[in-house]
């Protein structure tokens, strides 16, 4: 019999694909710390994040949470930074720091055979990091240029003042840094950060890979000892203040020869009923290659190279953000494009065919994304740290399979208005 | 897209097995069974350096143009995703490397996609016009609309006078992929896109008795192509050192320098690849200590090469702290240079670069998604066992043959150096 190309073989729908996230382990260091790790894969390998509480929601003064959260690695009491960076690298192993709104973390990446001599070392980081004048006149000065070259690009800007006008600039997701952020930070100001929130602070841990035996016992001796997770952390509140203005076109480059478009609402976190829904609308709208806004707006009309829509990862509250870079000429006719894919989403059912292809891209892609224990504890990570369980997981699963075009329609109809959007050009 | 094969290779022996169609497809399959998924990955024996230098960027069009629907499937995409799948593709100087990854339970949906289009693509103009705007969007978007974009474009064209590494994946210039003509896109592909011109890698949750009878089926009939004998010009020994300055409105002053150095088979690759880590390799090596920390010459500096098979470049690039002349800063980075010539570096610097490697050889073995990659990279470079192979290559570098090579790289007639003034 002759081969039918045209014919697909048989699928397995991934609808019916059972999917489950592998649960966790747990257990508590001498002071209190909670350690959740996940054990697991063929390779002689393991990561730990040390979270601390110490975001930039925490900053009284703009941009200290990151630059501590920088410079940890830059000196101890005991150690210059080459010292530290060369140890960390004899054993060929990765200690990145990352400063995000809420949290800050120092992240290993290890041989697992090199965990017992790294350990200490990472633990140094966390009470004896001494933040010398030369180190920090070094990270002013380099990071100031980083900010005059970063200024010249229209994609850094209107990543910046988008999320001013969604959040305001005085709150910690729509704050960013200036020449001022850099030339006002004082030592001081880092030692006093550093002692309240990393060396005093609560922290909490999530280990993935191939443990060594003693991994439990070492975790006690070096982090466990720490005089972490004593003092609550101070309260905060950091009010939304949108801006009134929702139209901006900023020239930032005459010569420019492209726009860096951002379009953007409020949205609730997680913790809203409406949030699993709103994903599988977001992947239907912008979310994947296959989305309506890349078929129309790259495929069919070339206007740029992609475009993408997502759900900001913040936990207080999070943006539906549509995000392009687009040719000059088009910028206008790409916006357009976007509020009609809006209003066919608002005004019409999206087509069971349709509607059955995100499912299945979704949950295949999610399939994927827990293939390995890095990845699973990192979808452990994100739920802890919003305050989400397993039932989370599950009901995102659950709604993926069962919503229909209606719900959807409602969906489009409650957050897909345009007058809630935000709508920035930078060229 | 451009891809640094640097350090993709793999500690643990990485089984699989091989065999051949008779249409001359090469066929390689890597079993695992602790995941649900699978990874279908075609690599294509075609880059950037195989192009008519009048018309550079087909390659790179092609990683566009083979989204556009084949001659039986009208869209590439939708029955991937209905599957549950999702699918990318690079393209390099030396290949195109186009991959899925599937839930295992739906892989013949790869094979059937994957050989449509390697049977035939649908050509249709409506996808040439529209994929030749996306690619000059994604030209603009990365090389002219980005401080120092056109950096690479210079100093190509400044290093190679006659190997075709002289242009960048994405083409020479914006008017070579907007005159592609349908007749040339076809011409294009009926030379490369040959089953006898290609790479199967299957990795994941399937078997060699799976693999096995559907590439038979879906890939079997697919006529074979003309043999492509691969006659590139050779890039003549650099006799005299080069330079190029170029004024911009950028907003600092940036050096960036260029030795040529070994390709892929020759004697000394994998010493360079150390040197590039001794140099540059992380906040311990020699540029960022000496330079960023302990000079304060530079605010950022980087040393790496793209571990191409030709004859590659090693790169030495940096942005200078604002007030610091160009030649002071030049001269820096040529004093570490002639140290690491003069000096035999310590044992437990070169151990650490080794430990680096190996590091580097775990963590990218974890997926099966870089396994596959590995393997037909292996493949094509002759033999995919290589990559079992390489660590042990590096584990006998010793400090006397880092010497040796830094001293036939690090001549200055044998560089290439483009002083970029801000205008500012």
């Amino acid at each position: 019999m002759a081969l039918d190309r045209m014919k697909a073989p048989l699928i397995k729908d991934a609808v019916d694909f059972d999917i489950q996230l592998k649960p966790y382990q747990h257990f508590t260091l001498n002071n209190g710390v909670e350690v959740y790790s996940y054990e697991g894969g063929a390779e002689e390998v393991m990561m730990m994040d040390l979270v601390f509480f110490a975001g930039n929601c925490y900053e009284e003064k703009n941009w200290v949470a990151a630059a501590t959260n920088f410079l940890l690695k830059n000196g101890t009491h005991q150690k210059t930074a080459f010292e530290l960076n060369d140890h960390f690298e004899f054993y060929g192993a990765y200690v990145n720091r990352t400063c995000y709104n809420e949290t800050a973390t120092i992240n290993l990446h290890t041989l697992s055979k090199h965990f017992e001599a790294l350990l200490p070392v990472v633990s140094e980081l966390v009470t004896e990091s001494n933040f010398s004048e030369e180190e920090l006149k070094i990270y002013q000065q380099n990071q100031l240029q980083r900010l005059t070259l970063n200024l010249k690009k229209s994609d850094f800007i209107a990543n910046r003042l988008i999320d001013e006008y969604l959040f305001g600039i005085n709150h910690p997701y729509g704050t960013y840094s200036t020449e001022a952020s850099f030339n006002n930070l004082t030592r001081e100001d880092l030692v006093k950060f550093y002692d309240r929130f990393y060396k005093h602070g609560q922290a909490v841990v999530f280990m993935a890979g191939k443990f060594p035996k003693n991994m439990q016992s070492l975790m006690n001796k070096y982090i466990g000892a720490l005089p972490l997770n004593q003092q609550a952390l101070p309260s905060y509140a950091h009010p939304i203040i949108s801006a009134a203005t929702k139209k901006y076109s900023i020239v930032n480059d005459a010569s420019s020869v492209q726009g860096s478009i951002r379009m953007a609402r409020r949205f609730p976190n997680r913790h809203h009923p409406d949030f699993p829904g709103t994903q599988v609308l977001n992947n239907v709208l912008g979310g994947f290659f296959g989305s309506r806004l890349m078929r129309n707006i790259r495929e069919d009309k070339g206007y740029t190279y992609g475009i993408h829509s997502y759900l900001q990862n913040h936990v207080q509250e999070c943006a539906w953000m549509i995000s392009t870079d687009a040719g000059k000429d088009v910028c206008g006719a790409t916006i357009e494009e976007v509020y009609k894919e809006m209003a066919i989403l608002r005004n019409e059912k999206i087509d069971e065919a349709e509607l059955k292809l995100v499912k299945n891209y979704m949950l295949g892609a999610l399939l994927g994304d827990l293939d390995g224990p890095f990845q699973i504890m990192n979808r452990w990570k994100t739920y802890l740290l919003n305050d989400l369980d397993i039932t989370y997981f599950n009901k995102t699963i659950e709604t993926v399979r069962a919503i229909q075009p209606a719900d959807l329609q409602a969906l489009a109809n409650q957050y897909l208005q345009p007058e809630d959007f935000y709508e920035l050009v930078v060229y | 897209m451009v891809v640094r094969f640097k350090l993709i290779f793999v500690v643990l022996m990485i089984q699989f097995e091989k065999f051949q169609l008779a249409n001359g497809l090469k066929v390689l399959v890597h079993q695992d069974t602790s995941t649900p998924m699978a990874v279908v990955n075609v690599l294509y024996n075609i880059g950037a350096k195989d192009e008519n230098p009048a018309q550079t960027g087909f390659a790179h069009l092609f990683e566009h143009l083979m989204f556009g629907g084949s001659v039986n499937i009208p869209v590439y995409d939708e029955p991937l995703q209905r599957a549950g799948g999702e699918n990318n593709a690079y393209t390099t100087n030396d290949l195109t490397n186009y991959y899925c990854q599937i839930p295992a339970e739906n892989i013949e949906t790869a094979f059937w996609l994957e050989s449509d289009r390697m049977l035939s693509l649908a050509f249709s103009e409506k996808s040439l016009e529209v994929q030749r705007k996306v690619v000059c969007e994604e030209f603009k978007e990365h090389y002219i609309n980005k401080p120092y974009g056109d950096a690479w474009h210079k100093m190509r064209a400044l290093a190679y006078t006659n190997h075709p590494y002289r242009w960048m994946t994405i083409g020479a210039e914006l008017s070579h992929v907007e005159n592609a003509k349908m007749q040339d896109v076809k011409d294009f592909f009926f030379k490369f896109y040959r089953p006898n011109n290609a790479i199967l890698v299957v990795t994941g949750n399937t078997t060699m008795e799976q693999v096995k009878t559907l590439a038979e089926k879906w890939f079997g009939p697919i006529p074979a192509g003309e043999a492509y004998h691969r006659n590139l010009p050779i890039e003549p020994v650099q006799e005299k050192m080069r330079s190029l300055e170029v004024h911009a409105d950028v907003p600092m002053d940036m050096l960036m320098m260029t030795w040529h150095m070994g390709g892929r088979f020759d004697a000394g690759y994998h010493e360079t690849d150390l040197i590039t880590e001794v140099l540059g390799g992380g906040a311990s090596a020699r540029l960022y200590e000496q330079l960023i920390k302990v000079k304060q010459l530079f605010s950022s500096i980087d040393c790496y090469h793209f571990g191409t098979v030709d004859p590659g470049l090693l790169v030495i690039e940096g942005k200078l702290v604002k007030g610091v002349s160009m030649a002071v800063a030049e001269k820096a980075v040529l004093d570490e240079v002639e140290k690491i010539k003069q000096e035999l570096l310590p044992q437990k610097e070169v151990q650490k670069v080794i430990n680096k490697t190996e590091s580097i050889i775990c963590f990218e073995d974890m997926s099966i998604m870089n396994r596959a990659h590995s393997l037909a990279f292996y493949e094509l470079l002759g033999d995919a066992e290589m990559m079992n192979q390489e660590l042990e290559k590096y584990q006998a570098i010793t400090p006397e043959r880092i010497q040796a090579t830094a001293n036939a790289i690090f001549q200055d007639r044998n560089r290439n150096t483009l002083y970029y003034y801000s205008k500012n």
